[in-house]
């Protein structure tokens, strides 16, 4: 056995373990002496008698690795005051070096446990550093102006040099030093200095806000959840000394659990009349929660109603249970008279947070679709035929469900009011649920897309039935994607068609006809 | 009234806010040559204090006033309460929050506030002090701000624009308890707000992550450190699978980061329909634990609390709980099972998982290599199986697994005896400690 003689820094163990290394010393021969440990576990006669090989092989010194992961692990256990560290830390080096690549991925090896309960006790002990030091003004500088701060701490490890690069930080504007038994560190808006350790009668013994701090402590804490072992556990006895707080937390225990009994006891004051209940404040502002017009009562008197009312009565609906986990009602959105009114099935994820249609994923491929058929949103009248998010939870994220006809039933209303009062010379629907919800119950999309032949004049003169932007988001492979697109832009396109009466059979709108058809058709 | 008094007040009326998180945002710090600024923030959170209830001290928690318009029976700052009122002005809250975080004793301010004249006026206050503390200040610590779903949309801009957090408290899960105890509140109102508090958190995020914009030009992080809420357990009705519920609901519709769920502890003055009582400290406990598994774990609100069983089992965690109702799942196979299973085996948590998972790649585990990882074979051994050990096929059949995992009778006495002092209640509520597994 050899015994190195390092100081005690993790850069002067690296030196001597690189040329250790080389030589392909074995960790069983040797002993660092960092000076700071007795070495009664070693005899010298022990040091100088046993056996210590000559170096066999000589290795290149760039052969030598010491990679990034331990030396972030080394830089930790080295803080630690544990006397067998350097050594721990040469067994690592020394099998990462020979055979062992993943040692420090392998938890399961007693090496790596220790070294990684090492560095974790340094690192909780930098934690609290950062937590319970405690600055006392002492002045400021005559010269700058600059505040000067000290503070008096006690760590369990070395970690001084390792954590003051923290407070200079976060304390940039000021002067402070932290003052410790082994090491201390100043701080004067440049640069950090670090000098022998002192005692704690060269701190300051007092500060105008610890009465202050104090005051808040003591309020902060509620006497009826008294919970002591949770406190000790994460701030530990051995740090009260240092802090202005502890020494209330004696006081602060003993009368809670007298204070929480009075107040059980005292029970409610029954002598003043509750003021609450009749008239709350807050009903001054919309109660949303109070239903409103049914949709068939909107739709029954939609001659009287004006668009907004329209739009106020849905957010109020409460017609079927939808309502009660969406965020709100998705109402159309659009020029009041468009020509061209889009209908698809039901808001998404991010239409139920911004309360307006289309405009999560499936809305910007619209976007991109209308743009390359030639037709612009803002000119375009967009909504749904169910106007709440209907969706299961699934690993906290919100996935859409197809609405029951219950729901569409009670839902379409709205969208036919809307349709009434937008009188758009073009519906488009989109996906399976509007098509079926509007043309008919048994609509075939993939079979029966495209400009409708059929008579839907209570909807509009021209009526075109195309997938939902979803479907194509749903397409997997890229070439399938693409054609989809494509004949999802021709459907679109087919608005765009000015002239509509060289294309098409149903008779030119007329309103009123319209409009009755449409009640009679209830 | 002196200051010393004032801060006595704001601080108590502010305590029963169970929130104290200072980590998870953005990374800033005050260095650079004769830098003016104070403060830094971005790493884990640091908790300066603990206060004798266990809770941490990470933020100077205070209310701005605790006059109030509002009549929550709950709360102790209800206008039809005798405490006494107290109100900082916006400089002496700067000021303090300065002294203090000088002094290190905090991370920040958690700034809270009755509602006085109306909520606009109210939140207004609240602003102006962050935008002092960020602007003025150049204060680059945390700053959390409460808010309400009556602030005006342009305020809470403000708000997420100076503040790492901003949080709306539910305060129960259900519109029919929220009617009972607390007249002037509504839970569409909140969800709505949560919702535009999402919207501009996801929008801002775009507009940072913008290539097309310069960085001179990126908008500030709105509210970097997400939204948070809290919910109070046991002052009304509501069961766990209804609270649960609601979590899971804030979780997936806004992204909230956390529900804090508040014991509701007795107050001076209490409400004559909500008198005081001891705080369910284990339920709150037991629904903390039920959140993680909603959060970490994998696991959804039906697997741990539904409408046919919607208690939590207050003796055991819910983890073990629902091992021992599903023990056709168990024994797992440590060495082969996939990352979803190992999460499930009682008494591993994630990060022994993740070293399970890491350490198997090199060599088959034996029952002495958990033990090296560090976890406690008492709770989690009947429910695995290593390459040394198989669970007799008895032991996880009747009743006697779970018998052996109760706690021991004599707690068990404490805790159905008809008056518990607060002293014995924290013997039970050892466990408890901060809230969290």
């Amino acid at each position: 056995m050899k015994s190195i003689t390092i100081r005690p820094t993790l850069a002067s163990w690296r030196k001597e373990s690189r040329g250790l290394l080389q030589q392909g010393v074995a960790p069983e021969y040797i002993f660092f002496d960092d000076g700071t440990q007795t070495r009664s576990l070693f005899s010298e006669e022990q040091l100088l008698t046993e056996d210590y090989p000559t170096p066999h092989k000589v290795k290149n010194a760039t052969s030598i690795r010491m990679p990034k992961s331990f030396l972030g692990l080394a830089e930790l256990v080295a803080c630690n005051r544990e006397n067998e560290r350097w050594r721990l830390l040469y067994e690592a080096i020394y099998r990462l070096n020979n055979g062992e690549k993943s040692l420090l991925s392998i938890s399961t090896e007693p090496l790596v446990r220790r070294l990684q309960s090492l560095a974790k006790e340094v690192t909780r002990d930098r934690h609290k550093m950062k937590a319970f030091v405690r600055f006392r003004k002492a002045g400021e500088d005559s010269h700058s102006g600059r505040e000067q701060f000290v503070a008096w701490f006690e760590p369990t490890h070395s970690i001084v040099e390792l954590t003051a690069p923290f407070f200079a930080k976060r304390f940039a504007s000021f002067d402070w030093s932290i003052l410790t038994p082994e090491r201390c560190a100043h701080w004067d808006g440049d640069e950090i200095t670090f000098t022998e350790g002192v005692d704690s009668s060269q701190a300051p013994k007092d500060d105008e806000l610890e009465d202050y701090w104090r005051t808040y402590y003591a309020s902060i804490f509620n006497p009826a959840r008294l919970k002591l072992k949770a406190m000790q556990s994460e701030m530990p006895k051995k740090y009260w000394k240092n802090l202005p707080e502890a020494p209330l937390i004696a006081e602060l225990t003993a009368r809670s659990s007298l204070q929480t009994e009075q107040m059980i006891e005292q029970g409610p004051n029954r002598e003043r009349e509750h003021v609450s209940a009749k008239v709350p404040l807050g009903a001054q502002h919309p109660d949303t929660d109070q239903a409103g017009l049914s949709p068939q009562e909107a739709l029954a008197r939609i001659e009287e109603l004006s668009f907004r009312q329209i739009d106020e009565a849905a957010v109020a609906c409460r017609h079927c249970p939808l309502y009660e986990e969406a965020t709100q009602t998705v109402f159309g959105e659009g020029p009041p008279h468009a020509r061209l009114m889009i209908i698809g099935e039901q808001p998404g994820d991010q239409e139920d947070i911004a309360g307006r249609p289309f405009v999560g994923p499936a809305g910007q491929l619209l976007d991109r679709a209308l743009a390359q058929a030639g037709l612009v949103r803002e000119e375009i009248y967009l909504t749904n035929v169910v106007k709440h998010f209907k969706f299961k939870t699934q690993e906290r994220s919100r996935l859409h469900q197809r609405a029951h006809a219950a729901e569409i039933h009670h839902c379409k209303p709205w969208v036919l009011a809307e349709i009434l009062k937008v009188r758009p010379e073009i519906i488009i629907t989109l996906g399976t649920t509007a098509a079926q919800a509007l043309i008919d119950p048994n609509f075939q999309i993939l079979r029966e897309r495209g400009l409708q032949v059929t008579e839907l004049a209570h909807l509009a003169p021209r009526v075109i039935a195309t997938v939902h932007p979803s479907f194509l988001l749903r397409q997997k492979e890229s070439r399938k994607a693409a054609q989809e697109f494509s004949l999802f832009v021709n459907d679109l396109q087919l608005a765009a068609i000015s002239d509509p009466s060289k294309r098409l059979s149903p008779s030119p709108r007329q309103t009123e006809y319209h409009r009755d058809s449409f009640k009679n058709g209830r | 009234m002196t200051f010393q008094r004032k801060l006595s007040i704001l601080a108590d009326a502010a305590k029963y806010d169970a929130s104290c998180a200072s980590s998870g945002t953005d990374k800033r710090d005050s260095s650079g040559k004769n830098s003016s600024a104070l403060g830094s923030s971005g790493g884990a959170g640091i908790c300066h204090s603990y206060a004798p209830d266990g809770r941490c001290i990470s933020l100077l928690k205070i209310l701005l006033t605790n006059a109030c318009i509002y009549d929550c029976h709950y709360c102790i700052n209800r206008r039809s309460s005798d405490t006494p009122r107290a109100r900082f002005t916006a400089q002496e809250v700067v000021q303090l929050t300065l002294d203090f975080y000088k002094r290190n004793y905090i991370e920040g301010l958690f700034l809270s506030s009755g509602i006085i004249r109306n909520p606009d006026y109210t939140m207004e206050q609240v602003v102006e002090i962050a935008r002092a503390l960020r602007e003025d200040h150049h204060f680059r610590g945390y700053i959390h701000l409460k808010t309400i779903p009556e602030a005006s949309q342009e305020l809470i801009e403000q708000a997420g624009r100076y503040a790492d957090r901003i949080s709306i408290n539910i305060e129960l899960p259900t519109q029919k308890g929220l009617e009972t105890l607390a007249p002037e509140k509504n839970l569409r109102r909140t969800r709505q707000a949560m919702g535009g508090i999402r919207l501009r958190i996801e929008e801002n995020k775009e507009a940072r992550k913008d290539k097309l914009i310069s960085a001179a030009n990126k908008p500030k992080a709105f509210s970097p450190a997400g939204q948070s809420t809290q919910m109070i357990i046991g002052a009304d009705e509501a069961n766990d699978h209804e609270i649960l519920h609601r979590s899971n609901d804030l979780y997936s519709s806004y992204r909230l980061r956390r529900v804090y769920y508040s014991a509701y502890s007795p107050i001076p003055d209490s409400s004559p329909i909500l008198p005081a009582k001891s705080p369910p400290l284990i339920r709150e406990h037991r629904l903390y634990q039920a959140d993680w598994l909603l959060r970490f774990y994998g696991y959804s609100v039906g697997e741990i609390a539904n409408e046919d069983n919607p208690h939590l089992d207050l003796d055991l965690d819910p983890k073990l709980s629902w091992a021992l109702r599903n023990r056709s799942l168990f024994p797992v196979d440590v060495n082969r099972a996939p990352k979803d299973d190992l999460l499930r085996i009682p008494g591993i948590g994630v990060r022994s998982v993740s070293r399970i998972l890491s350490s198997r790649r090199h060599h088959p585990l034996r029952l002495h290599d958990l033990q090296t990882l560090g976890i406690s074979l008492k709770k989690s051994r009947p429910f695995l199986t290593t390459l040394d050990y198989h669970p007799a096929p008895s032991l996880l059949e009747g009743d006697r697994l779970r018998q052996f995992f109760l706690p021991p009778p004599d707690q068990l006495e404490l805790n159905f005896s008809k008056k518990v002092a607060p002293q014995t209640n924290q013997r039970i509520a050892l466990s408890a400690a901060t809230g969290e597994f």
